[in-house]
């Protein structure tokens, strides 16, 4: 059903963080691999030796930000389904294919019902839907439901597979709906923000704003003075050779 | 956004052809019966229901379209098709009375064209709900845009002269306000590279997060073709609106009608091409693009 849970309890989602995101695309990869062998239809590549077209639930933007004082700065910026809870894309699906679940608030599409006309796409402002070119219908990030709830897998495994395989330790999951969670914490600490908070969509991921940079107010050349020249005039050997060669 | 034609070719056809049901439900050539009443609504039904059918190509998966009918409670889309099958159901009993019994039933025909008219109206709103895109997202204008532009092209179709040429001039009007909003909605949205991103300074981007094309580039950040927005614009005014006002205030016969007719469809199609190729949807602010 496409009408939105009134409010859900449980707010599964995740917190990014961009100061520590090194733009890798490991997560880019592992949730590709996940996903195309596991829920709904496989995510296809349209020209897999060519231009490498094809369906992804993850991307990896890449920014440079000139801050107003100071240098500029390369922020990496991994980008997904964001869980809203006021999911545009979940009102508009004239087929009752996509819906957010009042048990987790994971906004998810049945595959079995889904027409493929492209719509709940227009309605998303971040881009984060896709339809298969392939299958036609519509994919996008499940926040991994067929593994954080998975008894066959091992229990540091049920997480989503971006978040497992971040190397950097970039990426978090948890239950944003409370408070006193590690997202949650880690949201309050960091000053975690919503992405296009004017867009009303109120979503559920937060992203953590890279940390301002500090400023050193010591010498930082502690090597410097260990580097100056030891010896200004050659002695022995090679000082007769030079003078010897001065005097040509 | 990408001007797709067969979404092109669905919204000018059978709002054309809604526009002449509804003014056909209303009334209008209540004199005619037999063959003349068959032609005209012959011809309402193929362009609203062939332009319904083009709507289908769009489809990636049509064998689950009949799913459809299921979400009025929240989707413009669901409602529009409950709405056109309605509309065209008892539209369809309205014509036949009329063609073969020669029976008007003049409360039904007021439902069935206000059915119509209604479809048209769904169909616009399911561009004017998507926030994402701020040139469709004018609760007034764009429904206003779709229903006169619809209104205009029955009242050709059915030859109500007197009623044309002054619908003519009031889609210029609606069109250009449509324009003069959707020119500055995209700013007044107030969402930007820093919004997109919760950066602060200057954001540009610095690398694409993938080197090939892909669906939400090809679909949402369609920039090719927006050079030639002016003269389109041009185009679609004069074609779609004022040319035919004027041909309205002389008598115009048969073959006047017939070129009434194809400036309107011309101008009608240059606009909703607008419509869409200048739409830009705020995921393009990820890729630096609008
Ligand atoms: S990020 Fe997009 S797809 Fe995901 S819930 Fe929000 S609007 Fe829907
Ligand atoms: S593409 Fe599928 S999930 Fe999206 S709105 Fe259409 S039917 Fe619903
Ligand atoms: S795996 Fe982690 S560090 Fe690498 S791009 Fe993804 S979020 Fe960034």
């Amino acid at each position: 059903m496409t009408a939105l849970p009134e409010t859900t309890q449980t707010k599964l989602g995740l917190v990014i963080d961009l100061d520590t995101c090194v733009g890798c695309h490991a997560c880019v990869v592992s949730c590709k691999g996940w996903n195309t062998e596991n829920y709904g239809a496989p995510l296809s590549d349209m020209d897999p030796y060519g231009q490498a077209e094809g369906t992804f639930l993850n991307r990896v933007h890449s920014y440079e930000v000139v801050p107003d004082l100071g240098t500029a700065q390369t922020v990496h910026f991994p980008k997904s389904c964001l869980h809203c809870e006021d999911a545009p894309c979940v009102t508009v699906c004239p087929t009752g294919a996509s819906y957010k679940r009042t048990e987790d608030g994971i906004v998810l599409v049945n595959e079995d019902a889904c027409m493929g006309c492209g719509l709940c796409a227009w309605a998303c402002p971040y881009g984060a839907r896709e339809l298969d070119q392939a299958a036609g219908v519509m994919k996008k990030c499940t926040l991994c439901v067929d593994r954080i709830y998975n008894e066959n897998l091992p229990e540091e495994d049920r997480e989503p597979a971006c978040v497992r395989t971040c190397p950097a330790g970039a990426r978090h999951f948890g239950d944003l709906g409370d408070p006193d969670s590690d997202v949650s914490q880690l949201v309050a600490e960091r000053g975690g923000i919503d992405l296009m908070p004017e867009q009303g969509t109120k979503p559920t991921n937060k992203y953590l704003p890279p940390r301002p940079k500090d400023t050193l107010d010591t010498d930082i050349d502690v090597l410097g003075p260990l580097l100056a020249p030891v010896a200004e005039q050659p002695k022995g050997f090679l000082g007769w050779l030079d003078r010897a060669l001065e005097k040509l | 956004m990408h001007p797709a034609p067969s979404v092109i070719f669905f919204s000018v056809l059978s709002g054309a052809g809604f526009g002449l049901l509804t003014l056909l439900g209303f009334g209008a050539r209540a004199t005619s019966q037999g063959w003349p009443a068959f032609v005209f609504f012959a011809v309402g039904f193929v362009l609203a229901v062939g332009g319904l059918l083009s709507a289908t190509l769009h489809l990636a998966n049509p064998k689950n379209a009949i799913y459809s009918f299921s979400q009025w409670r929240t989707s413009w889309l669901s409602r529009e098709g409950i709405s056109a099958v309605a509309a065209l159901s008892l539209m369809g009993l309205y014509a036949a009375l009329i063609i073969f019994f020669d029976i008007r039933v003049a409360p039904l025909g007021y439902v069935a064209g206000a059915l119509c008219l209604f479809t048209v109206f769904t169909t616009a709103m399911i561009y004017t709900q998507i926030k994402a895109v701020p040139r469709w997202h004018q609760p007034l204008a764009t429904p206003a845009l779709f229903l006169s532009y619809a209104l205009t092209g029955g009242a050709l179709l059915a030859g109500a002269v007197a009623h044309a040429g002054f619908l003519f001039l009031l889609t210029a009007l609606i069109q250009l306000w449509h324009w003069n909003g959707g020119d500055k909605a995209f700013r007044n949205a107030g969402t930007n590279m820093n919004t997109a991103t919760g950066l602060k300074g200057a954001v540009r981007q610095f690398e694409s997060p993938h080197t090939g094309d892909n669906y939400l580039l090809k679909e949402m950040v369609y920039v090719v073709g927006r050079k030639h927005a002016f003269k389109l614009r041009i185009i679609a005014l004069l074609f779609a609106a004022l040319i035919p006002s004027f041909m309205m205030l002389g008598e115009v016969k048969h073959l006047g009608a017939l070129i009434a007719v194809a400036l309107y469809f011309t101008g009608t199609f240059a606009s909703r091409w607008l419509f869409f190729a200048e739409a830009e949807h705020v995921v393009g602010l990820y890729y630096g693009k609008r």
